[in-house]
């Protein structure tokens, strides 16, 4: 289907399931139970993880195809974001060209520092990004302050030109009239899931991205960048020049970035110059490696993982752990909670640091392989009993 | 011209904090060939172990006293020192006074300790693996120790003031035949680059004079040849592994004086000690100490007024000091494949 | 891996579609009965915190949360009441707002406008908060107004001292109780005059971004129409850790007064350095050097120790004020956190207070009547003296502190000293005051 083999059109199914019920699968808990904590199924999150998605899938094309580890690709979200709010100001709140044209300043932006950056290799490639991005990010917060807004972040205000907004069009980001923050929220039970235009918007984007980064990393391009992570000095001496396979696959992936930058700020009219920091370079670096670097499905794993922690487990504050261990005896009661108040809210971060660590030391190729492994162990004692059944089984993925 | 020398001290200043977190990041990466993200952390649990050792010594015992009041109206409650109650209040408060300088001998054995357990706990496990892993599970480490920190001690800078000998500045210029009182600098900053030349220097001496280091140069250029040899190189590459946190801790207990340290100290120098590392060149430990040194006094020189001004004003680049080390190392990296003394084939893939 | 996640799947899958069959009758759409965003319609009403919990300013944000938590036991009736004893407004009873009992949810905006705008997000889209309260940063706190003008519901900011938050940025769900640049430089200037003459020569440092900026115009400003000549405005890196190249530069500028438009670990990294280089001990021109840090916290006079003996700046708030909102306020936090409070707990502290007072005089949670309700509200008693929330702006009017390092504290907390309680009148400007032109309230949003 779609020019996808088997496997690959049963991977892309399962990602559209998963898009497309994301509402149901990140809100189980019923709203006002204590678990309702753990629901991620609101707006936001469901958009960022959407969003994140892209970044990571698209960084995973550079990175997991040709090995060239970029620590500079935040930059190329953060100039995505600028391009959109800079839309929203001049023409309208419609967000089709603003999303057009954060993808096309990505692309030339990550065309000038990829051609330059590409020059070297291994981790003087990967420091020439980062010194990039941390210039723009230094200007952009400072010099650049008439442009980005600095510290505040860009944002819309009442007495920007706006040339195209009609009178009747929403005064909030769109798309032909479609608002992207609108909610509908079903109420099902004690249950209630919200579907959101602009979750369902950057859904499909996604996974218009991911198809295609499925057709680029089985396409003879995508070969001929996995050559280039296998053995560069060969492909050299058999007189094929690899720079511009590695320049396409570098601009492709800035213009991912562009796109989910301008995502951001479709779903949420504002720039922030943090956005170019190293650290969100570094973010996408580990939502890649946790999910699975070189795999198809990883990085969009990844990207979920960590975002989820940043925004479930940092709002987790000792005043919901009394009330999810209210019915201990209450020197237990306490114990629970000071051990388990280290580890979020204000402790999230060493949460996230430990998991790193155990995902790292105990999955070496990332969720994917954590959950092939559950897969397989599930199989082998599903086929098991099936063997003496049926007699058939069916290879593990 | 006065002006121009103390921007150079500014810089030699600067240089030596980065010439030795780069000197131990070049250790590790040369010996093990291991990405060490946690090496921020190090220099930043170096720094705490001064904390530690200041709040050891000032460990007190607390006594009412119903003549004072506290913010609440109630008896003051106060506290003294141990140290003052055991030695007399003149002695103790000396003995607080120079909590950073005992802290060196106190950081030295924690932070090879450190340094063991980190390599054979979990850099070990990471040779074989990607640098991607490495970065990863090193990063989530730096994480984790971060946070301890800050559980104990607060996000907040805490003062850690030098000893009342080395405070306040010195007439430098008077000493090498300038007007008195042009160029006057701090005691503590000059001990601080006295400091990270011997460590230099003894690191350097180290590897070059002792048969221990002899085979470990010969383990950073050929390992399976020198493991053929019958010479166990794992251990050495552990202890080189602790004499690298040792460097990056003491150059953390000595930098308390001159910036109160925070728990996120070793994240704002380590994303900078890698641009300095891969600027000296992978691999090479002259190349880390003269890119730290290099970078350290490019950068007092971009925020001295007058060349940022003129950087402003005649080639169009407002604040050149926020930007200067990312384009220096650009520049570099783009005229030398290797940066400055790199060593082929080292991290290039 | 799929076949794993598809029968988890459709095991949740026929689980929901059971649930809307057994609950048929009941199913609504949530949003079209609201008058307004996140209208409470149970026995509680949550309120969002949303205060950097990681990042540099933790400890900070902390201290805001502990003091939001005491306003929340205050506003429910638990403990000794604090200040609602002392608050010229009696509206609040101590049985929560408007009869309900008063919930709240956290968020860490690690002082960056994206996640603060993110947890903020949160707080309004999944657990209903009605009004967000908090930050330490302007760029947070302005990034955070505008998302809750957006959203439809109020935002009662924590500490943002940049004059754009209730100046070219203001918004009319948005309020402002901490003072601003501004009024830093109008109460630091009388105070400079008196102690250090009408003839000194200033060298600013500054840190380079908007509130950085805003500030050192107004401390320009101030000090200029005194007298005060400024010689040199540097900005710094916000990444800088080490200001040695910034400060010796003045060494030999003929400056006789350094002013650090720094905030937190820049303020004490840069006032720390020039400690160090012996700033304090020179003598200029014929006058002793002086230092001046125009916006002080007890975090950063924490952090810089001993350095900041006799160095001068302003505080919106400080626990050894002597007026019996301080003294309830101090008692309450005291014997709960066993320290006193800071400035930015205080200001969220009346932040809190103050919303709920509005809701319950207006009679309702709508973001408009509660906006009205606290429009030229003049009220006494949270610790600040007569304080006026002046409706053109958003802007709390009150007393500003001139505080100075203390020269002999006798234990953590005094290390700053009151010097001068500088009258409202003094700080007072019109809203149309150039460093605050270009802003517009616009409508009340009730969302919804």
């Amino acid at each position: 289907m779609l020019g996808l083999d088997r496997k690959d059109t049963r991977l892309l199914i399962f990602v559209v399931l998963l898009a497309l019920c994301a509402p149901f699968l990140l809100n189980p808990f019923p709203t006002e139970s204590a678990m309702a904590q753990f629901n991620a199924g609101y707006p936001d999150l469901m958009q960022r993880f959407a969003i994140y998605g892209i970044f990571a899938i698209g960084f995973n094309i550079l990175f997991g195809l040709t090995g060239y580890l970029s620590f500079g690709h935040a930059a190329f979200l953060g100039v995505g974001s600028y391009s959109t709010v800079w839309m929203f100001k001049l023409l309208s709140y419609n967000i089709v060209p603003g999303i057009i044209l954060s993808v096309i300043v990505a692309g030339l932006f990550a065309l000038l520092i990829g051609f330059i950056s590409l020059r070297r290799s291994g981790i003087y490639f990967s420091i020439l990004t980062l010194a990039f991005a941390q210039m723009s990010f230094a200007l952009a917060y400072s010099v650049l302050t008439p442009i980005t807004n600095g510290e505040t972040g860009l944002q819309v205000y009442t007495d920007d030109p706006q040339y195209l907004q009609s009178v009747g069009s929403p005064n909030v980001p769109n798309l032909f009239g479609i608002v992207m923050r609108d909610t509908y929220t079903l109420d099902v039970g004690a249950w209630s899931f919200d579907f959101n235009n602009g979750y369902y918007f950057c859904a499909i984007l996604m996974l218009i991205a991911f198809y295609l980064s499925i057709r680029i990393y089985r396409s003879p391009f995508g070969l001929m960048l996995r050559a280039v992570k296998s053995n560069q000095q060969r492909m050299n001496y058999t007189g094929l020049s690899t720079r511009p396979y590695t320049l396409a696959a570098f601009v492709i992936s800035g213009m991912y970035a562009g796109l989910a930058g301008g995502l951001l700020a479709s779903m949420d009219p504002l720039a922030g110059a943090e956005r170019m920091q190293w650290t969100a370079s570094g973010e996408v670096v580990l939502m890649t490696i946790l999910g699975g670097v070189g795999t198809l499905i990883g990085p969009i794993l990844g990207a979920g993982f960590i975002k989820y922690f940043e925004n479930i487990f940092s709002k987790i504050n000792d005043a919901t752990l009394h009330s999810w261990f209210g019915f201990l005896p209450e020197g237990l009661e306490n114990a629970v909670v000071w051990i388990l108040e280290h580890f979020v809210g204000a402790g999230w971060h060493l949460t996230l640091g430990l998991l790193f660590m155990l995902v790292v030391i105990f999955l070496p190729g990332g969720l994917v392989e954590g959950g092939q492994k559950l897969a397989a162990f599930v199989t082998r004692r599903g086929s098991d009993k099936k063997d003496k059944t049926s007699g058939s089984t069916e290879p593990a993925e | 011209m006065d002006a121009l020398i103390l921007q150079v001290l500014n810089g030699l200043d600067k240089g030596s904090a980065y010439a030795l977190i780069a000197l131990g990041l070049t250790l590790i990466f040369g010996t093990l060939g291991v990405v060490n993200f946690a090496h921020g952390a190090l220099f930043m649990i170096g720094a705490f172990c001064a904390v530690t050792v200041q709040r050891l010594l000032s460990l007190s015992f607390v006594t009412v006293d119903e003549t004072q009041k506290d913010f609440l109206g109630k008896p003051l409650k106060v506290e003294t020192p141990y140290v003052e109650a055991w030695f007399g209040p003149e002695v103790g408060a000396a003995i607080i006074d120079w909590s950073v300088p005992l802290a060196i001998i106190f950081a030295i054995p924690i932070m090879l300790a450190v340094g063991f357990i980190m390599e054979r706990g979990l850099i070990k496990h990471f040779y074989k693996r990607e640098h991607a892993d490495q970065i990863l599970v090193t990063f989530g480490l730096a994480i984790v120790l971060q946070e301890l920190v800050k559980h104990y001690y607060g996000a907040n800078p805490i003062p850690t003031p030098a000893p009342d000998a080395f405070k306040g500045s010195f007439d430098f210029g008077a000493l090498i035949g300038f007007d008195p009182n042009t160029i006057i600098y701090p005691y503590w900053r000059l001990v601080y680059f006295a400091f990270s030349a011997v460590i230099i220097a003894g690191v350097f001496s180290f590897l070059r004079f002792t048969t221990f280091g002899m085979v470990v140069r010969a383990g950073m250029a050929d390992r399976e040849t020198v493991g053929l040899l019958g010479i166990n190189i794992d251990r050495r590459f552990t202890i080189m592994f602790g004499i690298a946190a040792a460097v990056a801790g003491l150059a953390g207990v000595m930098y308390t004086p001159i910036n109160s340290p925070n728990y996120h100290m070793g994240m704002d120098f380590l994303v900078l000690s890698f641009v300095v590392v891969v600027v000296g060149g992978m691999g090479s430990l002259p190349g880390a100490v003269l890119a730290g040194f290099l970078l350290g006094i490019l950068e007092s020189f971009a925020s001295f007024s007058p060349i940022k001004n003129f950087f402003e004003n005649w080639l169009f680049l407002p604040s050149i000091d926020q930007i200067i080390i990312y384009l220096v190392a650009i520049v570099i990296l783009l005229t030398r494949p290797r940066g400055l003394m790199g060593r082929k084939g080292v991290m290039e893939e | 891996m799929s076949k794993l996640d598809v029968t988890r799947r459709s095991v949740l899958k026929t689980g929901s579609v059971a649930g809307a069959g057994l609950a048929l009758p009941t199913i609504f759409t949530a949003s079209s009965a609201a008058a307004y965003t996140n209208e409470p319609t149970g026995g509680t009403v949550t309120l969002g915190f949303n205060v950097p919990q990681t990042g540099p300013y933790a400890d900070e944000g902390n201290d805001e949360l502990l003091a939001q938590q005491l306003a929340v036991d205050h506003l429910n009736g638990v403990g000794d009441g604090g200040c609602l004893n002392t608050f010229t407004s009696k509206a609040l009873k101590g049985n929560g707002i408007l009869g309900k009992q008063v919930e709240f949810v956290t968020g860490d905006t690690q002082t960056k406008s994206d996640a603060a705008r993110a947890s903020a997000k949160s707080m309004i889209e999944k657990d209903g908060a009605i009004m967000i309260n908090g930050g330490s940063s302007s760029g947070v706190a302005i990034a955070v107004q505008g998302l809750c003008q957006d959203a439809g519901v109020i935002f009662m900011a924590g500490l943002t001292h940049s004059n754009d938050t209730t100046g070219k940025d203001k918004k009319a769900n948005g309020f402002r109780h901490f003072f601003n640049g501004y009024m830093s430089g109008a109460a630091l200037a009388p105070v400079l005059e008196k102690e250090y003459g009408s003839d000194r020569r200033a060298y600013h440092l500054t840190a380079d971004y908007t509130w950085g900026w805003t500030q050192q115009e107004s401390i320009a400003a101030a000090t200029e129409a005194i007298g005060w000549e400024t010689v040199n405005n540097v900005l710094t890196p916000l990444a800088s850790t080490d200001f040695s190249s910034y400060i010796t530069p003045v060494l030999n500028s003929g400056a006789d007064v350094l002013v650090l438009n720094h905030y937190g670990g820049n303020m004490v990294n840069s006032l720390t350095n020039a400690i160090q280089f012996g700033l304090l001990d020179k003598l200029v021109n014929g006058k002793d050097f002086k230092i001046v840090v125009p916006l002080y916290s007890e975090l950063m006079a924490a952090g810089a120790g001993e350095n900041i003996k006799g160095v001068f700046g302003s505080m919106n708030w400080n626990w050894q004020l002597q007026n019996a909102g301080t003294a309830a306020f101090v008692k309450s936090f005291g014997e709960k956190y066993g320290k006193p409070p800071s400035n930015s707990a205080q200001t969220c502290y009346a932040q809190t207070l103050l919303y709920a007072d509005a809701c319950e005089r207006a009679g309702t949670f709508n973001p408009c009547g509660v906006g009205e309700a606290l429009e030229d509200f003049e009220f006494d008693g949270l610790g600040n003296g007569p304080t006026w929330y002046r409706g053109a702006d958003h802007q709390c009017f009150k007393d500003v502190l001139v505080v100075k390092g203390a020269e002999n504290p006798t234990n953590a907390y005094d290390t700053l000293e009151i010097v001068e309680i500088t009258p409202r009148a003094q700080v007072e400007y019109d809203p149309e005051h150039p460093m605050f032109a270009g802003g517009n309230l616009g409508k009340c949003n009730p969302g919804a």
